[in-house]
């Protein structure tokens, strides 16, 4: 009976015939993210071909598991064989999609499409059984967990796009005949369904598009009503008569990031238009302001004393967050920007804190991606050379040692304080010294010598080589990551007119170029280290910090640190988050909120909208933060 | 009443104050008084305020602030009721405020465009009155450019203006239907070039009364329709525009009028039916807006458009039907008012009752698209829920528009075999049929008498109740009607009716109809008239004895009929009819005489033998064949009065013709001779 049967249609090309050439992969993962953005696919995979192994032995696979082809008897539906996809449908999809083409119908075409849990037997065709659900071509019929169809649309066969449409906001299932919706054909469905297609007789032949090629019926169309729904859904939501009270946590949750940043006069000008109260009185707001904006400025110095003068016993209970404080002042003297420095340069006057963005941007919030920064990406006509970051770090590939890959991935978070330890200390410390070699042949020929300084610094000094247990910092990432806020430098630095004019990048130098600024720099270093050293002894070693103080140390390895694997590190939008950890620890040591409350609720609504993911509720792929960020 | 007309008199006087600063002050109160006042705006329409008005905004000493609060005042007084609309049209408003369009400030083109936008969206404005001055529909054309408010109004004019022709007997799926004339007038002066670039304005009012107008224009135009396929609006094709206004994330309102353009795009022949943005695109967005989520206005709209859209195409048809459960959910359409909302909601007891006779027409209307070609669809139709029995009592609706689609799906379904066998016979729907012919309106009656020419059908069961209801006079009372469609049907439901039937039926017939009427038929106009008349005489004429008693009491004047027919300059189907009915005579034993003896009819006869049409000369053959039949009484003699006729030389020719059934049936006669 097999031998000699030609099925027609049978070698007609495999529905995903391309899924074979590189690139595909990619244009399906681009697909999926595009039509499923909430999905998680570390956590929820989602189908993108069927299993070899949760299939029955009469189903035969091929075209990169996308092609579904019959091999057994097919006497009777004792024959029936059904083949699952690799994973279950994640209920982020929100609305999930999949065509299969019927490239044969075979003998009699009794084929199901359909879907089914993880267990249900697979000697069968989806729909026969307790949580299989099916639509049969033969008689057009669906199966709803039973061997008895009902009347559901019309019959298919060779040729024909049978899509199956699974909508995990009211659990219910359509399919699609050539791109025209059957409508509804069950209700009630139980989560985690696996595609599922089942075959009945020799010569049925079906492939699969999970995603790898554009739908014949428009899914997006119908997942944009779905998204408009939810949408109207939030947007519409009933508040009845807590108008007011609505309305007061509004108005205080604008406030308080204003006053929260610094923004004085916008904070007072709201809260009169508002007929609202600030929390905190105005000289404490300026107080923070200035200390920001010391801090922005790159006069890191400056902040401390002020710091230390305005909240005193404030830096004595962070040990931590002065030495990073420190740290920072240790790369703004490099700069040339630190105030210590700067009072001794005598041809750099003038600030060279370039701080670059447009004039009017305000505070970023990016729930998604809380470390984006203004600095660099967005004004190519920052003179502080940390403009063309990424290709900067991109050459240092001429620096052969292992580190300056590691250091460069450090600096690709460049708004936060890294406090991940993730590099083995024996790379980091290599690193200067390689630098430093290849520097050599050069060595002479440098008018300025600074390699020689990191010598200086690191003669005295034993590095720790061990790995340390990681021990909490001031900041914590997370926290860090909702309260970030870049500050426009103009505004910043309004009272000191001189800063606006910056150096071009070419005539940086170190510490300004001034030999008794070098040396206090060289001192400060050596003040740094035994600063650290002191800590250790007194809260244990703290890995963080020796990644930290290693990678300020490593600038002096190089003759232009601006343009170095470690240059990030000049970066003034390095500042921020040191800012707002900062603000944060004065806000907390005077009883107020560490974060805007703002900032809160959009961590809290994006956490939210994840877990909805994890206890399946469909509507959190159109209820997504981001829809709402403008 | 006494007090209200006190103050409202206030307001009017103040119009008259010599110092124009207190006129304007007056108008501006008097504004702020009739804003959601109506029966403070018929106060001032009795007491003569809008003459008044009229007059300081057509002087231009009036000062602009003055001419425009005067406009927006008459705006208001406008959007009271109709009987306060038939005032400001008596008084000349519309000249007057098409006058101010051409003043140079836009402020006041605005308030005069926004009063005219609101005194002709009413119906009781007649629309011909923007038509009169030729100069009118240009200048609102030049006017579109000037802002947004004037691009709202304009287009909201000429989308708005056909609501007066709202026909509550016509099929179309619009509101408002314009006459070609306006469609031709507002196209010629660029309408389609000057409303395009509208459809992506900024504003979502001025998108949306520009596609409204885009759906008015072509609804039954072609020139339109055929234009609008190759506009480009921002570099993309019209039709892609209407479908992207037609996304699931659109408001209904625009999804529902993007897919009428389409639809007449499509109907006007603009676009062809299988293309994707009608399968793909139009269709489906019309079959959802029959779903329940829909208001119940939107529901009626887009199943009537439904209808309009799949009625002459049967692919779009079976497409329909298998989409999204279309006919079970148009089944929904009869459950309202709902018993629940009755008991719950007034209000809502109200909205759905008001609605009721809509939804039912229109899933009437749409079932009768669906079910106009393909048996399964009509099978599945049957099968819904009570729909024949929903079908039956719709007939017999109070609501006329009801009666008419309730017809129409009987008369879409009636074209299948099986149904007239099955479920038209079990639900007696011819008794309601006939019930409906009593007194209807024409429109009423043709479909209703185009039923019953089916139901007549020789294997519809229900044939044999209808004759004995007496329907025989009602039809011959059809074929003296002006309506060619009327006559057509009644002859039609006759001629189907004589055929096969008992003497006494066909008796009935001949005596009811009379001669002289069938002569008429005879001699109609209409071709097809003409052809089902002489279907129902060769019905009649059919088995002999039929043949002898009809002729013996008509012989004279149907020869007479036939020799006219004859001779006269007629098409070749109606030539072969009629010989065909000669034929019949022939085969009569007494009425053959009336050939025999009627030589002009025996050359006539030899004439069509000699035909360049095969049809015409195996009709003719057949008839002579039938004279020279051998075991008839009399046959030698007339065998051998038409040997010296000379027809068997012509016979003997006809034998070798080449076409085989023409020398068959030849040589079948010469045998007649050799016996």
């Amino acid at each position: 009976h097999s031998a000699g049967l030609h099925y027609p249609g049978a070698s007609v090309p495999a529905y995903s015939t391309f899924c074979c050439l590189s690139g595909d992969e990619q244009d399906l993962n681009e697909r999926l993210k595009r039509l499923y953005p909430a999905v998680n696919e570390e956590e929820t995979p989602l189908p993108r071909s069927w299993s070899p192994k949760d299939k029955y032995s009469y189903i035969g696979l091929s075209q990169n598991n996308l092609r579904v082809h019959y091999k057994g008897h097919g006497k009777n539906h004792k024959d029936a064989a059904s083949v699952r996809a690799t994973h279950p449908i994640p209920a982020a999809c929100g609305i999930y999609y999949f065509e299969v083409k019927i490239v044969s119908k075979g003998r009699d075409g009794y084929m199901g499409i359909g879907l089914s849990a993880q267990g249900v037997n697979m000697n069968r065709l989806p729909g026969w059984d307790k949580h299989s659900y099916g639509y049969h071509g033969d008689d057009g019929h669906s199966f709803c967990s039973s061997g008895t169809g009902h009347p559901y649309g019309p019959t298919f066969t060779t040729g024909d796009v049978i899509g199956c449409c699974v909508n995990l906001i009211n659990n219910t299932c359509f399919y699609t005949k050539n791109g025209i919706s059957l409508g509804v054909a069950f209700t009630d469905l139980p989560p985690n369904l696996y595609p599922t297609v089942g075959l009945q007789t020799p010569g049925e032949i079906v492939d699969a598009n999970f995603g790898q090629q554009p739908f014949v019926f428009d899914i997006e169309d119908y997942m944009s009503e779905w998204r408009a729904k939810i949408h109207g859904m939030i947007a519409r939501f009933p508040i009845g008569d807590r108008l007011g009270e609505w309305q007061a946590v509004l108005q205080n949750m604008v406030s308080s990031y204003l006053v929260h940043h610094g923004y004085c006069a916008t904070a007072t000008s709201f809260a009169r238009a508002t007929q609202t109260m600030i929390q905190e009185d105005q000289t404490s707001i300026k107080n923070r302001q200035r200390i920001q904006k010391l801090v922005l400025a790159g006069r890191v110095g400056e902040a401390i004393e002020a710091t230390q003068q305005l909240y005193p016993g404030l830096l004595e209970r962070n040990p931590n967050l002065l030495f990073v404080l420190k740290c920072r002042q240790f790369v703004e003297m490099v700069n040339g920007t630190d105030s210590e420095v700067r009072c001794l340069a005598i041809r750099s006057p003038k600030s060279q804190d370039s701080y670059p963005g447009s004039p009017n941007l305000s505070p970023r919030h990016g729930a998604s991606n809380p470390h984006l920064h203004t600095g660099g990406t967005e004004s190519p006509t920052c003179s502080n050379g940390v403009t063309p970051l990424k290709s900067k770090n991109r050459s240092s590939i001429k620096y052969p040692s292992a580190s300056s890959s590691a250091s460069s991935s450090t600096s690709s978070s460049p708004s936060s304080i890294n406090y991940s330890e993730s590099n083995s200390s024996d790379s980091t410390k290599s690193q200067p010294r390689s630098a430093n070699s290849t520097q050599e042949t050069r060595w002479e020929t440098l008018e300025k010598k600074p390699n020689i300084y990191i010598y200086i610094l690191y003669i005295d000094s034993e590095m720790e080589i061990e790995a340390e247990h990681y021990s909490n910092g001031v900041v914590d990432g997370s926290s860090a990551r909702i309260m970030n806020g870049t500050y426009k430098h103009e505004e910043i630095l309004q009272p000191d007119d001189n800063s606006v004019d910056e150096e071009c990048s070419n005539g940086r130098q170190l510490c300004g170029g001034n030999q008794a600024a070098t040396e206090r720099m060289i001192q400060f270093g050596r003040e740094l280290q035994a600063l650290n050293e002191q800590l250790c002894r007194e809260y244990g070693k703290n890995a963080a910090h020796k990644k930290m103080l290693q990678d300020a140390f490593s600038l002096l390895a190089y003759s232009d640190p601006w343009n170095c694997p470690v240059g990030q590190q000049l970066d003034p939008t390095q500042r921020e988050s040191l800012c707002s950890a900062l603000n944060s620890a004065i806000l907390e040591s005077q009883n107020l909120p560490k974060h805007p409350p703002l900032m809160l609720a959009l961590g809290q609504a994006t956490a939210c909208v994840q877990l909805m993911a994890r206890v399946r509720s469909g509507s959190c792929s159109f209820a997504r933060v981001d829809n709402f960020l403008h | 009443m006494q007090e209200v007309t006190a103050t409202s008199r206030h307001y009017v006087d103040r119009l008259f104050d010599p110092d124009p600063q207190k006129v304007l002050q007056g108008v501006i109160d008097m504004k702020n008084a009739v804003i959601g006042n109506n029966k403070q705006k018929a106060n001032l329409i009795v007491l003569g305020a809008v003459p008044r008005l009229l007059y300081l905004l057509q002087q231009s000493s009036s000062g602009l602030d003055l001419r425009t609060e005067c406009a927006v005042v008459l705006g208001s007084l406008a959007m009271g009721t109709e009987n306060n609309i038939k005032s400001l049209v008596d008084c000349h408003i519309i000249p007057a405020l098409l006058q101010g369009l051409l003043s140079p400030e836009l402020i006041f083109i605005e308030a005069c465009l926004r009063c005219l936008r609101t005194v002709f969206i009413s119906p009781v404005t007649p629309v011909q009155l923007l038509y009169t001055d030729p100069t009118v529909i240009p200048h609102l054309m030049s006017l579109l450019s000037s802002s947004q408010k004037t691009q709202e109004y304009i287009t909201q004019i000429f989308s708005l203006n056909a609501h007066t022709h709202k026909n509550t007997h016509d099929d179309a799926p619009l509101l408002c239907v314009q006459t070609s004339d306006h469609q031709t007038v507002l196209f010629n002066h660029s309408a389609v070039q000057h409303i395009a670039p509208l459809l992506i304005s900024p504003s979502y009012k001025v998108r949306m009364q520009a596609l409204k107008c885009f759906s008015v224009l072509a609804y039954e135009n072609t020139q339109v329709s055929m234009t609008l396929v190759n506009v480009l609006v921002d570099g993309e094709p019209l039709s892609q525009v209407f479908v992207r206004m037609m996304q699931r994330d659109q408001p209904v309102e625009m999804q529902l009028t993007a897919a009428k353009c389409l639809t007449f795009m499509c109907r006007a022949g603009a676009i062809q039916t299988e293309e994707s943005c009608i399968v793909l695109k139009t269709l489906p967005c019309l079959v959802r807006m029959c779903s329940k989520d829909h208001l119940l206005e939107e529901r009626v709209d887009g199943a009537e458009t439904l209808a309009y859209l799949i009625e002459p195409d049967v692919e779009l048809q079976r497409i329909a039907s298998t989409t999204d459960h279309l006919v079970a959910m148009l089944a929904d359409y009869f459950k309202y008012p709902s018993s629940v909302s009755a008991i719950t909601d007034i209000k809502r007891l109200d909205h759905d009752l008001k609605h009721a006779h809509e939804l039912r027409q229109a899933a009437f209307k749409l079932y009768a698209s669906l079910g106009s070609n393909d048996e399964d669809i009509r099978k599945k139709i049957t099968d819904t829920e009570n729909m024949m029995d929903r079908i039956v009592s719709g007939l017999s609706e109070s609501s006329i528009k009801v009666r008419l689609a309730a017809v129409r799906c009987l008369h879409s379904l009636s074209r299948s075999v099986q149904q007239l066998r099955t479920s038209f016979h079990d639900h007696a729907v011819w008794k309601p049929l006939m019930k409906l012919l009593q007194n209807a309106p024409d429109d009423v009656l043709i479909m209703a008498s185009s039923t019953l020419c089916n139901l007549l059908l020789e294997f519809s069961p229900s044939k044999e109740p209808i004759l004995e209801s007496g329907v025989i006079e009602l039809l011959c009372s059809l074929t003296q009607s002006d309506s060619p469609a009327l006559r057509i049907n009644g002859i039609w439901a006759l001629m189907n009716m004589a055929f096969q039937a008992d003497q006494k039926v066909k008796v009935e017939i001949v005596g009811c109809l009379g001669t002289e009427q069938l002569f008429r038929l005879l001699s109609d106009p209409d071709n097809s008239v003409l052809m089902k008349t002489l279907g129902l005489l060769r019905n009649l004429l059919s088995t002999r004895p039929h043949i002898d008693q009809i002729m013996s009491s008509h012989g004279k004047q149907i020869m007479q009929a036939v020799t006219l027919i004859l001779e006269a300059e007629q098409s070749i189907e109606v030539k072969e009819q009629t010989l065909c009915i000669l034929a019949n005579i022939a085969d009569g034993n007494t009425a053959k005489d009336l050939i025999m003896t009627n030589d002009d009819m025996l050359q006539k006869i030899k004439y069509y033998m000699s035909h360049s049409s095969v049809k015409l000369q195996l009709a003719a053959t057949f008839c002579i064949s039938n004279l020279i039949w051998n075991e008839e009484d009399g046959s030698q003699e007339r065998q051998d009065k038409l040997r010296e006729l000379g027809f068997v030389d012509v016979l003997h020719k006809l034998s070798q013709a080449s076409d085989p059934n023409l020398s068959d049936r030849a040589k079948t006669a010469m045998q007649q001779y050799l016996a």
